[in-house]
């Protein structure tokens, strides 16, 4: 099996990853940060990145997260692509933690009746 | 406790991103029965232990979450009761025919403050579970697959919460067993409610974004048999959330992991009777950690952000 170098743009940290991991897998078995890490299954979107160089294959996520002209443009979900090259990647995703924050949460405590 | 009215948790339908994939992964690291499929192409499950035909729905879909949640009723009567106590309340109820799901009755399908779609239904054929009820055997877990005793209960977070909460205790006779308030002490994060003697059959987060799914729970049998689903769960390379552990909230030991389309599910023991004259345990914003993993004692970013 081949393994390749994924840069993430951001911190210019690299990790190898094995062609036969995901870009997420592979900066996981390795203990590496920088991309966030929800469900490594293509459902919640938080790993969402944009592929700046380099080739991969891609298995299918949720339409929720990731639209078909971004994954046709390499904004894609890095638990469901593989390197089959060298990438660099800028990370797009992120973890809202939105029931964090009690004061965004007051509104809702008397919203208008959608029953 | 008299079980009238709502009995407990029945059907879920879940959306998957792969139905092959999925029905492969729901019949072999789950344990779960197949059930058959409808003209839709949905696949139905079961749990061996369940004696109804179906519990958990697979649906194909471009992302992943959940269709619908269903409670069974006592009978035909509990749900037109049921039905007309809703429409009081002023919520909008729909008929689904009988035999739109495999094996099922009229559903009553509506939608909750959080957008949520929740069923009740009073029919289901009763297919037996794997040792029958005439002279049964122990049913032995050595096959293979988690093998749960049952669809257990789920967690779901949008918005609206209290009017959650409101419509399942004042409509549908469920009763508040936990809370977790926010900082300011009267606002709450989340909610554990149950309409049996069990620490939950449902429960709520607060979250921004509604029709949310946090979590859908498997009982186990054993704090054992949730380690055995944990080794399981390696070789079969599931991603795992966070567990083996235990929440401080209902006292249940718990794994949260995923299936292949990134839905949350749990494998859960434990808990504790609650019966309705009970007062609400309640968790401030200072110890919300440690209630929800009692080991770590502190919240994870997945908790809090990774949902379908």
């Amino acid at each position: 099996m081949a393994s390749y170098t994924v840069t993430i743009a951001e911190t210019g940290e690299s990790y190898r990853c094995l062609d036969e991991r995901s870009v997420l897998e592979g900066m996981e078995a390795l203990g590496r940060k920088g991309i966030p890490v929800g469900c490594r299954q293509g459902g919640c979107g938080v790993c969402k990145v944009q592929v700046l160089e380099g080739a991969y294959s891609k298995r299918v996520m949720s339409r929720a997260h990731v639209s078909a002209e971004e994954e046709a443009g390499g904004c894609v979900l890095s638990c469901r692509i593989k390197p089959s090259s060298d990438l660099r990647v800028s990370v797009v995703g992120a973890m809202k933690k939105n029931v964090c924050r009690p004061v965004a949460a007051q509104p809702l405590s008397n919203p208008p009746e959608t029953t | 406790m008299a079980m009238t009215g709502v009995l407990r948790p029945g059907h879920v339908q879940i959306r998957v991103l792969d139905l092959e994939e999925s029905v492969k992964w729901y019949t072999e690291v789950m344990g779960l029965l197949p059930m058959g499929r409808d003209a839709q192409g949905r696949a139905y499950f079961k749990t061996r232990a369940e004696r109804d035909h179906n519990s958990v729905i697979l649906r194909q879909a471009d992302q992943a979450g959940m269709d619908f949640f269903a409670f069974k009723v006592l009978d035909d009567a509990t749900l037109a009761d049921l039905e007309r106590k809703l429409q009081a309340h002023g919520v909008k109820t729909e008929r689904i025919p009988a035999g739109e799901l495999l094996e099922t009755g009229e559903r009553v399908r509506f939608k909750i403050p959080t957008g949520h779609t929740i069923e009740l239904y009073a029919q289901k054929t009763a297919v037996g579970s794997t040792i029958g009820c005439s002279d049964p055997e122990v049913d032995v877990v050595d096959g293979p697959g988690i093998r749960p005793i049952r669809m257990d209960h789920c967690l779901l977070y949008g918005g609206d919460i209290d009017g959650n909460v409101k419509l399942f205790t004042e409509v549908l006779g469920f009763t508040l067993v936990e809370r977790v308030k926010l900082e300011d002490g009267k606002t709450d994060l989340a909610v554990w409610i149950t309409c049996s003697a069990k620490a939950h059959d449902i429960a709520f987060v607060r979250q921004a974004e509604d029709g949310k799914l946090h979590h859908l729970s498997f009982q186990m049998p054993s704090w054992e048999s949730v380690l055995r689903a944990a080794d399981i769960m390696s070789i079969k390379r599931v991603s795992i959330d966070i567990g083996p552990t235990r929440h401080g909230i209902t006292q249940g030991t718990t794994i949260y992991f995923f299936d292949p389309s990134g839905n949350r599910l749990e494998t859960f023991c434990g808990g504790y009777d609650h019966y309705p004259d009970m007062q609400p345990i309640t968790w401030s914003w200072e110890n919300v950690g440690r209630g929800i993993f009692y080991h770590d004692r502190k919240l994870n970013d997945a908790f809090l952000s990774v949902v379908t």
